[in-house]
């Protein structure tokens, strides 16, 4: 059952508003974190990689295409 | 049974089977999690005494928790990777010190919140607290100390031994912490957790319970993944997978 | 066996005999031991009663911070002049040999921070009852930050910056015995019973010493990799 009477009560928390929505807040923020760091960690390297890739394959050929 | 062991020891192998359930593994964190803040936030009945500041408890307690799990998981993969040198624990150790100092940051952090509104300070030297303050300072250490290496591996074996030690130490500090606490009796302030849970308040935390622990393996997994990658970069399979991407 | 004891007292011997000859650098911790006791009355109050309230704490915080700082020449210039790989590479077990080099290390170190404590008592008005678990305290406790110290000493040997680092790595777990140590004290001067948490301490001491020589052996053999 929803314990509160309103929206504008349910956000006021009975006075202790600030406190409990900044530490769900923070909290759920720290953890969409570190969540999400790794993810992007993980797509920066894969695009490091290929980039990589290409450039050295890029030389390859232009190495054969100078011997010829 | 050993077959097994050393392919779970094959990041190659642990990479692509992780990969499979790891959606699976998110879809569960994030229906729980939401589950869970929605009925502790809204449903969940105000306490008697603390009000609707209580509410932090479904925050706090699954930290909390999962900070001081956090530190034998840590040691525990790095006991491994040093007694069956399995690459793989290694790098399940390095994934879990973030995660584990980010936990405890939390629990931390609400706890002090928690605080304002119940005994009118933000902080006080609580045995607990301080416990996990100290907590907090043997990640730092551990985390600090695997940045200092050149080395993946070394930093690794490093990172390990101190887990250790400060696993064997973790006992002894909770103690001594508790015992200093009795020692100087602050007494107006009382700490008690929730003497009495009503059903009806526990329900909700058992949701995020469990949520964290799905948070903890998915974090802990996809921190690892990343590990994988970073000391595989060279191998031909994590070549194939930029280029297939 | 002979060769057992004979690398073990070689060790310490050798160690002694580098320390002697570099009498400077022994003193530097304990003039800091020093110092940062007598910032205490200046930066809190000179008044004998707000000092011996505080003194118990303050004395074992600042012998924490001097034996801190002495840790860094445990292996640091052994590691630089090769002597250390030799030492690794000795048919010696490794772990006698770092257990030596700690108690060579306590003895140059924790010791005269121990011999110079009732000083700072006098200095900071400590109660007269406090003095004799001061002592014990410290003999005790000293050793343990000596061997706790040595494996993070071990594990960030190679590592230039490894000065803030050690402390950092090696503090949160030093916070019993400066919990034990300073308690003991402050028990003295309340007027009761010390026994027990001296008892404590050296049981702390005791186990710290069966354990810290295996782990920083093990962390010394990682570290020269750093």
């Amino acid at each position: 059952m929803f314990q509160f009477e309103n929206f504008d009560a349910f956000i006021a928390m009975g006075g202790h508003g600030p406190y409990v929505w900044g530490a769900y807040g923070i909290s759920l923020a720290v953890m969409a974190w570190l969540a999400l760091a790794p993810l992007r960690r993980q797509r920066a390297l894969l695009v490091d990689l290929r980039t990589q890739l290409l450039r050295t394959q890029q030389q390859a050929q232009r190495r054969r295409g100078e011997s010829q | 049974m050993w077959q097994w062991f050393h392919k779970l020891g094959s990041p190659r192998w642990f990479y692509q089977i992780s990969g499979k359930f790891l959606p699976w593994l998110a879809v569960a964190c994030v229906v729980l999690i939401a589950t869970g803040v929605v009925w502790g936030l809204a449903f969940a009945p105000q306490d008697a005494r603390q009000g609707n500041s209580f509410r932090i408890i479904y925050i706090h307690v699954p930290a909390s928790f999962l900070a001081l799990a956090g530190y034998y998981v840590m040691a525990a993969a790095g006991a491994v990777g040093m007694i069956w040198k399995m690459k793989l624990a290694d790098m399940v150790m390095v994934a879990a010190a973030p995660l584990g100092a980010a936990l405890t940051f939390i629990a931390l952090f609400t706890g002090a919140v928690w605080g304002k509104p119940t005994w009118g300070t933000y902080w006080i030297w609580d045995a607990r607290i301080t416990s996990m303050l100290v907590l907090l300072f043997l990640y730092i250490g551990i985390i600090a100390l695997s940045r200092s290496f050149s080395t993946r591996e070394t930093s690794a074996r490093a990172c390990a031994i101190l887990a250790l030690v400060g696993t064997v130490n973790i006992p002894i500090i909770y103690k001594s912490v508790d015992w200093w606490y009795t020692l100087h009796q602050p007494a107006t302030i009382k700490l008690s957790g929730a003497p009495s849970m009503h059903p009806d308040m526990f329900k909700p935390l058992l949701v995020m319970i469990l949520g964290f622990y799905c948070f903890y393996a998915l974090v802990l997994l996809l921190n690892t993944r990343t590990e994988i990658l970073l000391r595989e970069r060279r191998t031909t399979w994590v070549k194939e997978l930029a280029e297939g991407k | 066996m002979t060769t057992l004891s004979g690398a073990f007292f070689g060790v310490i011997h050798r160690d002694l005999s580098i320390a002697m000859r570099h009498r400077g650098d022994l003193l530097n911790p304990l003039f800091f031991f020093l110092i940062v006791v007598t910032l205490v009355p200046l930066g809190i109050s000179p008044e004998p009663a707000r000092l011996a309230a505080m003194a118990p704490g303050m004395i074992w915080i600042s012998a924490l911070l001097a034996t801190l700082l002495a840790l860094d020449n445990l292996f640091q210039a052994d590691f630089a002049d090769g002597s250390l790989v030799q030492m690794m590479l000795s048919p010696q077990p490794l772990w006698l040999l770092v257990l030596a080099k700690i108690i060579a290390h306590w003895l140059v170190s924790g010791l005269p921070v121990v011999l110079f404590a009732p000083l700072l008592g006098l200095m900071l008005s400590l109660p007269q009852a406090g003095f004799l678990p001061l002592l014990l305290g410290l003999v005790l406790g000293t050793a343990v930050f000596s061997l706790i110290g040595a494996v993070g000493a071990a594990l960030t040997v190679a590592l230039h910056k490894g000065s803030v680092l050690l402390s950092l790595v090696v503090m949160p777990l030093y916070v019993p015995v400066l919990i034990f140590g300073s308690s003991a004290v402050q028990r003295a001067v309340d007027g009761m019973s010390y026994g027990g948490v001296l008892a404590i301490l050296a049981a702390v001491s005791a186990f710290t010493l069966l354990v810290a020589p295996f782990a920083a052996a093990g962390a010394l053999k990682v570290g020269i990799n750093g």
